[in-house]
C-alpha cells in the first residue's frame, strides 16, 4: 500500500506546473512505486503558447524533463511538444504494449460546447491534463522506459518530424479508435476467461458510476459558481444602506465585509474542485472508455502467457492507483470544504464579537454564549 | 431547536411550538422594554397576547360566492404578576387577514401622526424556487401567524396606540367588532390618496425633517427590496450547492459495491453527504424568519411616508387657508378704497357695466370681513394643529427610529448567528467526511 500518502500533497501536487527545485523535492508527489528505488525522471509541461501560420493556429505546450539516468544524454531538455504529437506517443505506446493500460489523453475537440476551443479554461484543462499523462507515462514501470517515450521527451521538433514518419506501425496508428485499443488490450484476455468477466464486470459498473460522478462533480461545480455569483452583489448591498444609516451602519458595513470575505472563500473552493476533483474523476472517466470491453472480439492473434500476466500486473497496479487517486481527491474535496467553512467561522465570529461589545455596553456580556 | 444557538433563552408559552414565538416575543420584548423605560401604561404589560392556530375555512363572501379563507385564533391572558401556579383564564377569538386590515386602516387614519406598525405581506413575494407563493401554502399561513401576531404585539406596545378601544375591542370582542369600527366613520375622516399626492407636489415649505425623513424612507425601501431579492437568490443557489451533494450518497453506495477495500469508506462518506444535503432545510426556514424581520422594515417604510404625507397635506391646507385669506383682505381693502391693484373679472365688468351701489357695496364688505374673521380663525386653528401634529409626529418618529435601530442590529446580530451555526454544521459533516475518505 502506499505508505508516502502525504496530507502536503494537497498543496504540492502533481499537477502544480512549475518545475520543483531538484528532484528530491518531488520525491513526496508521487506514488509508491513497485520498485523501492528513487524516482529518476521528473516531467512538466508548462507555458502553452500560440502558434498561427497561414494554414492553422495550433497550440504548442512546454515539456521540461529532468532525469539522472544513463540511457539519457543529458540531465536536462526543454521541448515543445502540440497535441498531435501527445497522440502519436499514445498511439505508439499502444502498438508497443497492447496488453498494458495505458493512460488516456485528454478529449480532442469539446462536445460541450460550454468552452469555447482555445479559451484559457479549455488550455489550461488540457494541459493538466497533459502533464498527468506523461506523469502517468513516467511512473509506470514498463512504459516509462519506451524508446518512443524518450525521443518525445528529448527530440529537437525537426528530429521528432523525421522519427515520426518512420515505418508503418502493427497497426494504424492515427486512425485508431478506443474500441479497436480495447479489443487489443483484450487480446491478451481471450484466454483467461474468469479475468476477462471479472475485469469486465467490474470496469462496466466503474464505468457508470465514474460517469455518473463526473456529472455530479460538474454540477457541485456550476452550483457553486452560481452561487459565488449572487455573492458578489449581496454583501454590496449592505454597504450602500450603510450610506444611509447613522446608528446601525457600522453593523451594517460589517455584515457587508463578511459576506465578501466569505465570497473570496467559496471562489477558493469552487478553484479546489476544478484543480483537483475534477480532472482526476475525468481522467477516470477516459480510463473506462478505453477497458471497457464490447462485444466484439479482437482480430489480432494470441499473445502468449506472459502477456497475460503483464496485463494482469498491470490492472492490479490500476487498481491500487485509482483507490489512492479516488481517496486523495475526495479528501482533498473535504480538506477545502473545511477550510471553507472555518474561514467562513472566523469571519462571522470576529463580527460577532465586534457587535456583542458594543451592543451591551456596561451590560454582563459574559451571557452571550 | 432550530434557534437553540441564538442567545435568547425564552420560555415557550405553548408546549409544541418552537423557537419562533418566542423568538419574536423575547426580541420584542428587549425592544421595547429597556429598563430605563416606563411602560406600565402599556396594553403589552398588561396582558398576553398570541395568535396561536390558523385555520382554513370556507365561507360565503359579501357577493354570496363561496371562497376559502384562513381565520387565525387570537387568545388573550390578563398577566399575572408573581402569581405562581396561578393561570387566569384565556379568552379567544377567531379573526381573519381582512379584519386586521380594517383595523389598520382605521388605526392610519385616526392616528395620523403615528408610524402605524405594518402587517404582513398580503400575498407571498421575494420567493425563491422552494418558497410556495400560495397563500394557502402552509409556509406562508405559519410565517403569517407569526407576521399577524408580531404585529398585536408591536400596536399593544405602543404608548398611544394600545390605549384606542376599537383595538382592544378586536382582541376581545368577538361579534359586531366590524359594525363597531365602521361605526366611527373612520372612512369618512380619510384623506383621498389624490388628494395627498397632489399635496405632494404643490406644498411650499413643508418641515425640512418630513422632507429628509420622506426621502430616507425611499431609500430603505428601495435598499431593503434590493436586499430581499438578492436574498432571495442566494439562498436559491445555497440550496442548489447542498442539495446536489445528496447525489453522491446513492452513486457512492452503488460505487462500494464493487469495491472490496474501498467499500466501508465510500459507504459512509456518502451516508455524510446526505446528512449534508439535508441540512440546508433547517438552515434556510430560519434565514426565512430573518428575511421576515427585514420585510417588516421594508413595510414600516411605507408608515413612514403616510406621516410625511400627513404633515404635507397639512402644511399644503394651512398655505391654500393663508393664501384665500390674503385674497379675501386684498378684495376687501380693494372694495373699501375704490382702488383696484390687481385684475379681477369683477372689476373689469363693473367697469364695463357701471359701478355698483353704495349700499351693494357696503354689503360685499360686510360679508368679506365676516369671511375674513372666520378664515383667521379657521388659520389660527390650522396652524396650531400643524405644529401639534408636527411634534405629536417628530416624537412618534423618534421612539420609532429608536426601536428601528434596536431591531435591526439585532437582525443582522441573529444573521450572524445563523452563518456561525450553519458553518459549524459544515465543518462537523465535512470532518465526518474526510475521515471516511481518508479509509477508502
Amino acid at each position: 500500500m502506499s505508505c508516502l500518502q502525504d496530507t502536503s500533497l494537497a498543496e504540492a501536487n502533481s499537477f502544480s506546473p512549475s518545475m520543483p527545485i531538484s528532484p528530491s523535492s518531488m520525491i513526496n508527489q508521487y506514488k509508491f512505486e513497485d520498485e523501492p528505488e528513487l524516482k529518476d525522471l521528473f516531467v512538466t509541461v508548462d507555458d502553452p503558447e500560440s502558434h498561427i501560420t497561414a494554414i492553422e493556429t495550433f497550440i504548442t505546450y512546454r515539456v521540461v524533463t529532468k532525469t539522472s539516468r544513463g540511457e539519457f544524454d543529458s540531465c536536462e531538455y526543454e521541448v515543445r511538444r502540440r497535441y498531435q504529437d501527445f497522440l502519436w506517443l499514445k498511439s505508439k505506446l499502444e502498438e508497443a504494449h497492447p496488453t498494458l493500460i495505458i493512460p488516456p489523453l485528454p478529449e480532442k475537440f469539446v462536445m460541450k460546447g460550454m468552452v469555447e476551443r482555445f479559451s484559457d479554461e479549455f488550455i489550461e484543462t488540457r494541459r493538466k491534463a497533459l502533464h498527468k499523462f506523461l506523469n502517468r507515462i513516467a511512473d509506470h514501470p514498463t512504459l516509462t522506459f519506451n524508446e518512443d517515450f524518450k525521443i518525445f521527451l528529448t527530440a529537437q521538433a525537426w528530429e521528432l518530424s523525421s522519427h515520426k514518419k518512420q515505418g508503418p506501425g502493427l497497426l494504424s496508428r492515427m486512425g485508431q479508435t478506443v474500441r479497436a485499443v480495447a479489443s487489443s488490450v483484450r487480446g491478451g484476455v481471450k484466454n483467461r476467461p474468469e479475468m476477462f468477466a471479472e475485469m469486465n464486470e467490474y470496469m462496466e459498473t466503474f464505468s457508470h458510476k465514474i460517469n455518473i460522478l463526473d456529472k455530479i462533480a460538474h454540477r457541485i461545480y456550476k452550483e457553486e459558481r452560481e452561487y459565488f455569483n449572487e455573492m458578489k452583489e449581496y454583501g454590496p448591498i449592505h454597504t450602500l444602506w450603510s450610506a444611509s444609516e447613522e446608528d446601525i451602519a457600522d453593523s451594517l458595513k460589517g455584515v457587508a465585509s463578511c459576506i465578501d470575505k466569505c465570497c473570496k472563500a467559496t471562489e477558493k473552493r469552487m478553484a479546489g474542485l476544478s484543480e483537483n476533483l475534477l480532472p482526476i474523476i475525468h481522467e477516470y472517466v477516459l480510463y473506462s472508455e478505453i477497458l471497457m470491453f464490447s462485444e466484439e472480439i479482437g482480430k489480432l492473434e494470441d499473445k502468449v502467457e506472459c502477456a497475460n500476466n503483464a496485463l494482469k500486473a498491470d490492472w492490479d497496479r490500476w487498481k491500487q492507483n485509482m483507490q489512492y487517486d479516488m481517496r486523495s481527491a475526495f479528501t482533498n474535496v473535504a480538506d477545502n470544504n473545511l477550510r471553507y467553512y472555518e474561514e467562513c467561522l472566523a469571519t462571522w465570529e470576529s463580527f460577532l464579537a465586534s457587535q456583542t461589545v458594543d451592543h451591551h455596553g456596561e451590560e454582563d456580556s459574559e451571557d452571550r454564549p | 431547536m432550530l434557534l437553540k444557538d441564538l442567545s435568547y433563552g425564552g420560555n415557550d408559552q405553548r408546549g409544541g411550538r418552537v423557537g419562533s414565538l418566542c423568538f419574536v416575543w423575547q426580541m420584542l420584548h428587549e425592544s421595547l422594554f429597556p429598563s430605563s423605560e416606563k411602560m406600565e401604561d402599556c396594553l403589552a404589560k398588561k396582558m398576553e397576547i398570541t395568535v396561536s392556530e390558523a385555520e382554513k375555512r370556507t365561507g360565503r363572501n359579501a357577493m354570496n360566492m363561496q371562497e376559502t379563507y384562513t381565520a387565525y385564533l387570537i387568545e388573550t391572558r390578563a398577566v399575572e404578576s408573581q402569581n405562581e401556579g396561578q393561570c387566569s383564564p384565556v379568552d379567544s377569538l377567531w379573526r381573519r387577514y381582512s379584519e386586521f386590515e380594517l383595523l389598520r386602516n382605521y388605526l392610519l387614519v385616526t392616528f395620523p401622526h403615528i408610524v402605524v406598525p405594518p402587517l404582513p405581506e398580503k400575498r407571498a413575494d421575494f420567493v425563491w424556487h422552494k418558497l410556495s407563493a400560495d397563500n394557502m401554502d402552509p409556509d406562508f399561513v405559519e410565517r403569517r401567524r407569526i407576521g399577524l401576531e408580531n404585529f398585536l404585539l408591536r400596536v399593544a406596545s405602543h404608548p398611544v396606540l394600545c390605549q384606542d378601544k376599537i383595538f382592544y375591542s378586536f382582541l376581545t370582542q368577538e361579534g359586531g367588532w366590524k359594525e363597531m369600527v365602521n361605526e366611527t366613520g373612520f372612512q369618512l375622516k380619510a384623506d383621498s390618496r389624490l388628494k395627498a399626492l397632489n399635496a405632494t407636489f404643490r406644498v411650499k415649505n413643508p418641515d425640512k425633517r418630513f422632507t429628509e425623513l420622506k426621502h430616507y424612507s425611499d431609500e430603505l425601501q428601495s435598499v431593503i427590496s434590493h436586499l430581499l431579492r438578492v436574498r432571495a437568490r442566494v439562498a436559491d443557489r445555497l440550496y442548489g450547492v447542498y442539495k446536489v451533494h445528496g447525489n453522491y450518497g446513492r452513486v457512492f453506495s452503488e460505487w462500494s459495491a464493487i469495491e472490496k477495500e474501498m467499500g466501508d469508506g465510500l459507504q459512509s462518506a456518502g451516508h455524510h453527504m446526505d446528512v449534508y444535503a439535508a441540512s440546508i432545510d433547517d438552515i434556510l426556514e430560519e434565514e426565512e424568519h430573518y428575511a421576515d424581520q427585514l420585510k417588516e422594515y421594508l413595510f414600516y417604510a411605507e408608515a413612514l411616508r403616510a406621516v410625511c404625507r400627513k404633515h404635507e397635506l397639512m402644511q399644503y391646507d394651512l398655505e391654500m387657508a393663508a393664501q384665500d385669506l390674503t385674497s379675501k383682505k386684498q378684495q376687501c381693502e380693494e372694495l373699501a378704497t375704490g382702488t383696484v391693484r390687481t385684475f379681477s373679472l369683477k372689476g373689469m365688468t363693473s367697469k364695463l357695466f357701471g359701478q355698483e351701489t353704495p349700499e351693494q357695496r357696503e354689503a360685499k364688505i360686510k360679508v368679506l370681513e365676516e369671511q375674513i374673521q372666520e378664515g383667521e380663525e379657521q388659520l389660527k386653528s390650522k396652524n396650531l394643529e400643524g405644529r401639534d401634529f408636527v411634534k405629536s409626529a417628530w416624537a412618534d418618529i423618534e421612539r420609532f427610529k429608536e426601536q428601528k435601530n434596536h431591531d435591526l442590529k439585532e437582525a443582522l446580530i441573529s444573521y450572524a448567528v445563523m452563518q456561525i451555526s450553519m458553518c459549524k454544521k459544515g465543518i462537523q459533516v465535512w470532518t465526518n467526511a474526510k475521515e471516511c475518505f481518508s479509509k477508502m
